[in-house]
């Protein structure tokens, strides 16, 4: 199944209760997906203070990032250790390939986190600390493994792109194939599962210019299999589905935020949901909503 | 849970829905109930076998109301994936809009959904009469097998797809018809069989606006012209 959550506030006197309300909301969707979890934040000053690069890192220690990266803040959370320093992110993550080779980067940016972990979501929340989490968007994941192994690196989101992040309901058929032709133009890869392809393709097409919403049409005319993705930028929130749509999606929007999940009782945690207009994405048609 | 009004009160902010159940499959349940703050929870009154009747205070998660037999359950708010599931007799009413997958596979009674169903809304449906005041979302009557799925709003794609024998009326527009699904004239039979159900809905449409969609009936044969596409 997985379970999908997120939220993009519009109302800036929210933002010190974005880690209480997406763990609110990510603990609705626990049955979805109780084998690992992970979330982006966006705007946190504790694990990304503006100005500053900012990286996600899986397979090293705390310990062993603190020595490696002398002047960078570490911070632990969970399996996932995140790592910001004055450095600007490209030089920060050459910096990390050369001091750290066995670590695999998770996410990158500024201004913008990924933690990510193996376990029961709710504690894994706890674990990142996420209720004490600030910032002006969220998007949450609890995995229910099917096309690859339970792992931190298999759990979602996936983020490869600056600032990038995806996250995905459902499976992919023609993964695989898709993985090659990508591969075939230089694209590297860090896991089997079959989310990061939608997501390298997404940031590959990003990369080469295209914005958002035509990134994701490209996608629905390339992949094959069923989806509901929730992806976001640093400015952007964006919600997907296949032309089958079997997979859940509802939004709901207020003028003090909109917010993405899997089923409605995630939802219900928000401040605001009696007046929310809330609805289903259409099949195949690209939501977008710029900060 | 007080019974002072002669109305039985469930708050599922105290107690759970399994409480909730157990009470309305009690060998001689109280006949009302009043759910309170339901907040998206699934199997709200599912498997409801008296003639019992439940409104609930707002918005329910998945298959509420599921195999409903002689029951009267009313939402208040909006239904998520799967309401009235299997049901076999009596009402389902929802005042707000359904999620996909409505009523799917019921052998009977009545599931009226007043704003708008999403996708596969009556899929498989084997008795069951669905009307929905609003639209439909792609594949809707997707195989259905028996029953009448009426929509005063549109269609979306793929209306009726690999149809059996479902009757479907549409005041709106059908954006595509699925796979042996065709336009059937509205003969005076079928106007008054239209006007029971959307009273017995109570809507006020008149039937005439309404045209009716049915199955072609070819996909009863095989045809081994066709062979070769598998």
């Amino acid at each position: 199944m997985c379970g999908i959550v997120g939220l993009h506030l519009r109302e800036p006197s929210l933002e010190p209760r974005l880690g209480e309300l997406l763990t609110a909301m990510l603990g609705q969707v626990v049955e979805r997906g109780p084998d690992s979890a992970g979330v982006a934040v966006y705007g946190d000053p504790r694990l990304s203070p503006p100005g500053r690069g900012v990286v996600s890192l899986l397979g090293v220690t705390p310990e062993e990032a603190s020595i490696a990266l002398p002047g960078a803040v570490v911070v632990a959370a969970d399996a996932t250790t995140v790592v910001h320093a004055e450095s600007p992110v490209p030089e920060l993550l050459a910096t990390i390939v050369t001091a750290l080779p066995q670590a695999t980067v998770i996410g990158s940016g500024e201004g913008f986190a990924v933690l990510k972990g193996t376990g029961n979501p709710v504690q894994l929340a706890d674990s990142f600390g996420l209720s004490g989490v600030t910032g002006y968007q969220g998007v949450g994941h609890t995995r229910m493994a099917t096309e690859s192994a339970v792992t931190p690196e298999g759990a979602h989101p996936f983020s490869v792109g600056p600032g990038q992040c995806l996250v995905h309901n459902g499976s992919f058929a023609n993964h695989a194939t898709i993985r090659r032709e990508l591969q075939a133009q230089g694209v590297q890869f860090d896991s089997e599962n079959d989310s990061e392809v939608g997501a390298r393709f997404v940031a590959h097409h990003l990369a080469q210019g295209v914005d958002l919403e035509k990134a994701l049409r490209l996608l629905c005319e390339r992949f094959d299999g069923f989806y509901t993705l929730l992806v976001s930028t640093t400015d952007s929130f964006a919600v997907v589905r296949d032309a089958i749509a079997c997979k859940p999606a509802l939004v709901a929007e207020t003028d003090a935020w909109v917010a993405m999940a899997s089923e409605y009782r995630a939802l219900d945690v928000l401040p605001g949901i009696e007046h929310a207009r809330i609805f289903e994405p259409e099949p195949e048609e690209v939501y977008v909503w710029q900060r | 849970m007080a019974a002072l009004t002669g109305v039985e009160t469930a708050d599922l902010a105290v107690s759970s829905v399994r409480d909730l159940n157990q009470a309305l499959h009690a060998p001689r349940p109280a006949p009302s109930w009043r759910v309170l703050n339901p907040r998206g929870a699934h199997s709200v009154a599912c498997g409801l076998k008296d003639e019992v009747t439940v409104d609930i205070e707002g918005h329910v998660g998945y298959y509420c109301a599921g195999m409903n037999q002689h029951a009267t359950v009313t939402v208040h708010g909006n239904a998520g994936v799967g309401v009235a599931e299997n049901m076999m007799s009596g009402t389902v009413r929802i005042r707000g809009d359904a999620s996909q997958s409505a009523g799917a596979t019921a052998h009977g009674g009545l599931l009226v959904i007043e704003g708008n169903a999403a996708a596969r809304c009556g899929i498989s449906m084997k008795g069951v009469d669905i009307v929905v005041g609003g639209n439909v979302g792609h594949m809707s009557a997707f195989m259905g097998q028996a029953g009448r799925l009426v929509v005063c709003g549109d269609a979306g794609d793929a209306l009726g797809d690999s149809l059996y024998e479902a009757r479907i009326y549409v005041k709106g527009t059908a954006k595509s018809l699925g796979a042996d699904c065709v336009e059937k004239e509205m003969r005076d039979e079928h106007l008054v069989e239209l006007a029971e159900l959307l009273k017995a809905a109570e809507f006020d449409e008149d039937p005439t606006d309404f045209r009716r969609y049915g199955s072609a009936r070819q996909l009863y044969h095989f045809k081994v012209d066709n062979s070769t596409a598998y």
